[in-house]
């Protein structure tokens, strides 16, 4: 597998009052060049600190991750700024992620004023106007200012300054939730028109499960700072072997009228705090399964198939036939 | 009486502002049924909201007015009820939830107490009762009694959501109107929450009107559904009609949005174009200037709603060739 980003036992944890808050709390993954994985899971599982510890938005607290080959756990400032020109991000609100003072053509020129890619600014603004083209804006908007635009069109700008230094890996937080379902079919059908001729690598951060089935290559189920499973895309919609995973996928609603209903399974509860969590299996208060072991020890992620991960003690008897 | 608990005719609502007029629905027309639950699906401003906020008369006027048309229920027009009637009515005959729990609860006031507030003004009880009744509801909706005194920041969103919807059954209304019950919240909590609204809507044999940009909670918990697109309903039907046997093109453009969990399809077939600006409508068909089979009359004439099979109906002169 050619990796263009290694992740081992990676760390983020918030100091609060109440004690230390385990936003991502040792993830391990792999991720191959000009391939997409989906990180997918609810409110507060910690998928967006993964996504923004990656990029060095926020510093991890502990773990190694590689990028390019190279070892960015902890690097200085000036290789940092290097560095970031290969790892971009797309943020998920189009209306606060883009400064509503400049106009369109200063947005997406930005990074390569930042960077110094051109002396001439004929040359710059032939670029940025390349970048509009690219990501279907109208060349007329270059002077227009965000306030100006829809949020389908928002989120294309912010997809142009992303893509402006040529990244070889771009962080994908959600771009598509805040967009209408007609618009954001259009945004994903850009992303991966982009993907296929820029050779893009993407972590697409959702709690879409229908958008992450059909955007990734890979998907990584996370559950309160752990990944509990993780699988190629439609794998792990075939086969699901841990009970949140089986309970996430079960509860999506369908466009469809069901001729026979799905056999649903409803969680209890609600998610659990994140905040000095004990030595036991993350899922245990609100898994049906739940056994003794459960409840002092916590499962390693452990292959169980050919690419297909997962941490649960009892997966085995919870998914034997009888 | 009528078949109908809830008929809208005609119903054209707009906000004036300086000198433009947002026409956020025009002139539109549907039926509720006793024990039907609707849905309403379309896009960010389709006029969705605004249809719920007239039949409860919460347009802010101004900026908002209705220009036209009747709501009547049971019989009755909503448009012609005073101030009193309205109080009245609202909680108790209709009820509404809104999209998003965080900000429709009183922060400074205890759940249990908004419950009992609601149970006081619409029946003659005493205090001690209406806690009782409201114990009872916050029960029926997964909260143990001793969350009665708690104020809403203690609650998660799903539990909010769910006293919300305890506050607005709590009167047993004859219509519960669902504005994105679920939107806000997770989707093992949309789960929970949907399943808890079809059980306790069977229980208390309410219709409700569930308004949802998502086809697959509609899917859900719907008899029939309506799409509106700029407005007004382009397409109506019982669930199979709209969901097997989809007609109008912006239907269809939905559809083809949407990722389907069981195809491997690579590509989704979006609507070109964006939602046209409510202040400013394309002349004839609204949806014209993105509709892949667009006709010249479309852009000068307004199709008639024509019924292609009993109960379904679409707005498309496409569908008159049909039958």
């Amino acid at each position: 597998m050619d990796t263009l980003l290694e992740v081992k036992d990676l760390k983020k944890y918030f100091k609060t009052p109440n004690g230390f808050l385990h936003a991502v709390d040792g993830v391990s993954f792999g991720l191959a060049r000009g391939t997409t994985l989906g990180v997918v899971g609810e409110s507060g599982c910690g998928k967006s600190t993964l996504g923004r510890v990656i990029l060095h938005l926020l510093e991890p607290t502990a773990g190694m991750m590689a990028f390019n080959g190279k070892d960015i756990s902890d690097i200085g400032k000036n290789e940092l700024k290097t560095i970031r020109q290969d790892m971009q991000m797309i943020f998920q609100d189009p209306y606060s992620s883009i400064n509503p003072r400049m106009t369109i053509g200063e947005i997406v020129g930005e990074p390569l004023i930042i960077y110094n890619k051109f002396q001439n600014p004929a040359d710059l603004n032939k670029r940025v106007n390349k970048l509009m083209e690219t990501v279907g804006i109208a060349q007329r908007l270059v002077n227009a200012y965000p306030h100006e635009l829809d949020g389908g069109r928002r989120q294309r700008v912010g997809i142009a300054r992303a893509l402006a230094l040529n990244p070889k890996f771009i962080v994908c937080d959600e771009p598509v939730s805040s967009l209408d379902v007609s618009i954001r079919a259009q945004i994903l059908n850009l992303m991966q028109d982009l993907q296929a001729e820029l050779g893009l690598t993407y972590l697409f951060i959702t709690h879409d499960l229908s958008v992450v089935r059909h955007i990734s290559d890979e998907i990584a189920v996370m559950y309160l700072g752990k990944i509990v499973e993780k699988a190629e895309s439609k794998e792990l919609f075939r086969k699901q072997y841990h009970p949140y995973t089986k309970a996430l996928l079960s509860a999506i609603p369908r466009p469809k009228v069901m001729k026979n209903k799905i056999k649903r399974v409803i969680l209890k509860g609600e998610i659990s705090s994140p905040i000095n969590p004990e030595e036991k299996c993350r899922f245990f208060p609100r898994c049906i399964y739940a056994k003794e072991k459960c409840g002092i020890s916590q499962p390693e992620l452990r292959e169980v198939e050919r690419n297909h991960f997962v941490a649960c003690h009892y997966y085995e008897e919870i998914n034997s036939p009888s | 009486m009528s078949e109908q608990i809830l008929s809208i005719r005609n119903l054209t609502v707009h906000y004036v502002k300086d000198k433009t007029v947002v026409k956020a629905v025009n002139g539109l027309s549907f039926d509720l049924g006793y024990r039907e639950t609707l849905g309403i699906v379309g896009e960010t401003g389709a006029g969705k909201t605004t249809t719920a906020k007239s039949i409860m008369r919460l347009i802010p006027n101004p900026p908002g007015k209705i220009i036209s048309g009747e709501i009547l229920y049971k019989g009755k027009n909503v448009l012609n009820f005073s101030k009193l009637g309205l109080r009245l009515m609202r909680g108790r005959d209709i009820s509404m939830i809104f999209q998003d729990p965080m900000t429709s609860l009183n922060p400074v006031q205890k759940v249990g107490e908004q419950i009992s507030e609601v149970i006081r003004i619409h029946k003659k009880v005493s205090r001690k009762d209406a806690d009782r009744e409201a114990i009872k509801m916050l029960g029926m909706v997964g909260i143990t009694s001793d969350r009665f005194n708690d104020y809403p920041h203690q609650f998660s969103g799903g539990m909010k959501q769910r006293v919300v919807i305890a506050i607005s059954l709590a009167c047993n209304p004859k219509i519960l109107i669902a504005d994105e019950p679920t939107t806000a919240l997770d989707v093992t909590i949309q789960a929970q929450v949907l399943e808890m609204m079809s059980e306790l809507k069977s229980n208390f044999d309410t219709s409700m009107i569930l308004i949802s940009h998502d086809l697959g909670v509609v899917a859900e918990i719907c008899n029939r559904v309506a799409i509106m697109y700029a407005g007004n309903i382009v397409e109506i039907g019982n669930i199979e009609d709209i969901y097997e046997n989809a007609q109008h093109p912006y239907t269809l453009g939905l559809f083809g949005s949407i990722p389907d969990l069981d195809s491997d399809a690579d590509r989704l077939k979006p609507i070109e174009g964006l939602m046209p600006d409510p202040a400013n409508l394309p002349a004839g068909c609204p949806f014209h200037p993105r509709c892949p089979h667009a006709k010249r009359e479309c852009a000068e004439m307004s199709p008639e709603m024509i019924e292609v099979s009993p109960g379904h109906s679409v707005k498309c002169i496409l569908a008159k060739n049909k039958i």
